[in-house]
């Protein structure tokens, strides 16, 4: 700081000391970032070690049986994980039903067909919601959510679908307001932000002269849309989905609220159940017994694994897809 | 050096001294524990506070986390709903006694029923919890109400999705009084429900129960008078038809053993007493035998003596039940095994 490199009557070995300390400067930036990444690492495998030094008891007493197991019995200390994994996917699949198609539409309005006015209101809007906490959305879903559904939604679908096979089962009665449905329809909600702007942004990277030669060639809205837009986009929009399924599959407060927490696996949609984050967040505070609370912890490093593979899945899916299109192209 | 060696010793004594100073006028007792009683032991504390300078740390994180934490020795006294058992009161060297009585209270929400217009008894309850009874004009709940006008509406079961003080009474009621209850689903705090819908904290359940129309759940008593929500009365084993009160769950008390040999551990579900609510419970405190402080057990010790002796009215405004003055003899009596506790 005081002579600076460019000085003319700086001697060479001075400059050297410049260069020397500035190698020294690097080679600690290096450590330093290189002991974060490495941080990260380690809080990996401590958490990784203590769920599986805490869910130990439970493998030792259930085996692998404890994921195929329905049963939930802390009186007799019967646990199984059956109900919480099938929870956890089902909401996450009926969510991804619904938000995926809708939010790419909201997507597609927004950056292709919304009048220039309009379309800064209703991205702000979609935006907003992805920041609402999660509590929010629980409170909503108790209150105001699951009774409209039940007194309106509920018996109509029920009446409607009666006597069609595996639809009748789906959904079946009574109606609660409260259950797997409001869950997944709720998570729906939360995640559509995060894959409405996601794929909005990503839209907004398509070139338009690829789309200006699309519709000159007399293409339509929606051929241009399909056969333009979507191939184009569609690493980022995967992406985007994928970030929101990480949120459905873990997700607590909200769900918790509104899918009635019972431990059990039933046909009908409409039914109460439970989710592994749901379980934990309800039961842990108060579990009484080591296998109880093990239990739990088990149930934690499942989700761990859940989550694990259907990222990978997703991933695997992505370069799939990126390999075909590749593949196309050439 | 010296000097600077000199002025950190004199500084460690003087923190020292201030130490010793502070811990000579005022304490915190720590405890963790329980949900169920945290609103009278902060009212408790509070004017305990005022009246001795000492403070109370309570922390209601729930019973099992209560004995999880005197286990640890974290705290000085544990919290629980769920009394321990003699055998495991022994292999961890814990005493254990009762504070104040409440109850458990069934809500239902039914169009056009009102607080304390339906009755029910103990199977009933039972079959209607396991799932076995599904509408409110079922046979067995009209033959209970020959007067009531009952929908053809489903019932919506709602029980605590948490381990809970509440739950253990509830089941253990279910227990005494039906035999397949106690066969398939059994009592502790928390159970395997066949039916119905979980929810977090008695305000969960009386949340869930006014917005499910048809719905039935159980709450301590406080809940269900602070949300106005409508209880149903119960027949009791006697066979009288009996409102939940603070006098009927004082009866619940009365017909108890409370015996010290037993950690106190009496459970009042069911009483025989004609005056008695079937649902009523205790709540309990843990301390070690041989404390790692002994001083501070004792100060723990004096803050329930206290409250014994004067805290009757706080915990009726607050609609628990004090424990009779017989009870609270043998509770003191029976202190004389914790180390360090002179009865005065």
């Amino acid at each position: 700081m005081v002579a600076g490199p460019l000085s003319l009557d700086a001697p060479p070995q001075f400059s050297s000391a410049i260069i020397r300390r500035a190698h020294r400067r690097d080679w600690m930036f290096h450590r330093v970032t290189q002991a974060s990444a490495l941080a990260v690492l380690a809080i990996f495998l401590g958490i990784m070690w203590s769920l599986l030094s805490g869910a130990w008891p439970a493998m030792a007493a259930f085996g692998f049986g404890f994921l195929w197991t329905e049963s939930w019995n802390p009186v007799r200390e019967v646990f199984g994980a059956a109900a919480p994994i099938y929870g956890t996917l089902v909401t996450s699949a009926i969510a991804m039903a619904i938000a995926v198609p809708v939010g790419i539409g909201i997507a597609i309005f927004l950056t292709e067909l919304c009048p220039r006015q309009l379309r800064r209101p209703i991205g702000v809007a979609v935006e907003l919601l992805a920041g609402i906490p999660s509590i929010i959305y629980g409170i909503w879903g108790l209150f105001i959510l699951a009774p409209f559904l039940q007194q309106n939604v509920q018996p109509w679908a029920i009446d409607a679908f009666a006597g069609i096979p595996v639809l009748e089962d789906l959904f079946a009665g009574p109606p609660y307001g409260i259950g797997i449905f409001t869950a997944g329809l709720i998570l729906a909600i939360m995640t559509l932000p995060f894959i409405c702007a996601i794929t909005r942004d990503v839209f907004e990277t398509v070139p338009p002269v690829l789309k200006e030669a699309a519709y000159g060639l007399g293409a339509t809205t929606w051929e241009v849309l399909w056969k333009v837009v979507l191939p184009y986009a569609r690493g980022g929009v995967v992406g985007g989905i994928m970030l929101a399924l990480g949120r459905t599959l873990g997700e607590t407060m909200a769900v918790t609220f509104v899918i009635g927490n019972a431990h059990r696996i039933s046909e009908s949609l409409f039914a109460p159940g439970t989710t592994i984050s749901a379980a934990i967040a309800n039961e842990f505070t108060e579990a009484l017994g080591d296998l109880y609370v093990s239990s739990l912890i088990e149930l934690g490093l499942i989700l761990f694994f859940v989550t694990f593979c259907v990222l990978a899945a997703a991933q695997y899916m992505l370069y799939r897809l990126e390999q075909r299109a590749g593949g196309a192209r050439a | 050096m010296t000097v600077s060696t000199k002025f950190l010793s004199g500084l460690f004594a003087g923190i020292a001294a201030f130490g010793v100073a502070t811990t000579a006028l005022a304490v915190t007792i720590s405890g963790a524990g329980a949900t169920f009683p945290f609103p009278i032991y902060a009212k408790w504390a509070n004017s305990y506070r005022s009246a001795s300078g000492n403070a109370l740390n309570y922390q209601s994180i729930g019973s099992g986390g209560g004995i999880a934490q005197i286990r640890a020795k974290t705290v000085t006294f544990g919290a629980t709903d769920m009394p321990l058992t003699v055998a495991e009161l022994t292999r961890y060297g814990l005493v254990q006694f009762p504070t104040v009585i409440g109850g458990d209270v069934p809500i239902v929400n039914i169009p056009g029923i009102t607080a304390g217009q339906l009755v029910l008894d103990g199977p009933t309850l039972a079959n209607i919890f396991l799932g076995k009874i599904g509408k409110w004009n079922d046979p067995a709940i009209k033959r209970l109400n020959p007067t009531v006008s009952l929908p053809d509406m489903a019932i919506a079961v709602v029980h605590r999705s948490d381990g809970s003080g509440t739950t253990f009474i509830f089941a253990d009621y279910l227990s005494k009084v039906s035999p397949e209850w106690k066969e398939r689903v059994g009592a502790s705090t928390a159970v395997d429900w066949p039916t119905g819908i979980g929810a977090k904290g008695n305000e969960g359940v009386a949340g869930n129960v006014r917005q499910t129309r048809g719905a039935i759940g159980y709450v301590e008593y406080v809940y269900a008078t602070q949300n106005k929500l409508a209880h149903t009365k119960m027949l009791n084993a006697a066979g009288k038809t009996i409102e939940p009160s603070l006098a009927s769950f004082a009866a619940a008390a009365n017909g108890a053993a409370w015996d010290a040999s037993q950690g106190f551990a009496s459970i009042i579900t069911n009483q025989a007493s004609p005056e008695a609510w079937p649902m009523a419970g205790a709540t309990f405190i843990l301390v070690y035998k041989q404390p790692t402080d002994p001083a501070m057990t004792a100060e723990a010790l004096k803050f329930f003596q206290w409250a014994y002796k004067n805290g009757d009215q706080a915990a009726q405004d607050m609609h628990f039940v004090p424990l009779p003055d017989a009870v609270t003899q043998k509770i003191e009596a029976s202190w004389t095994q914790v180390q360090g506790w002179k009865a005065n």
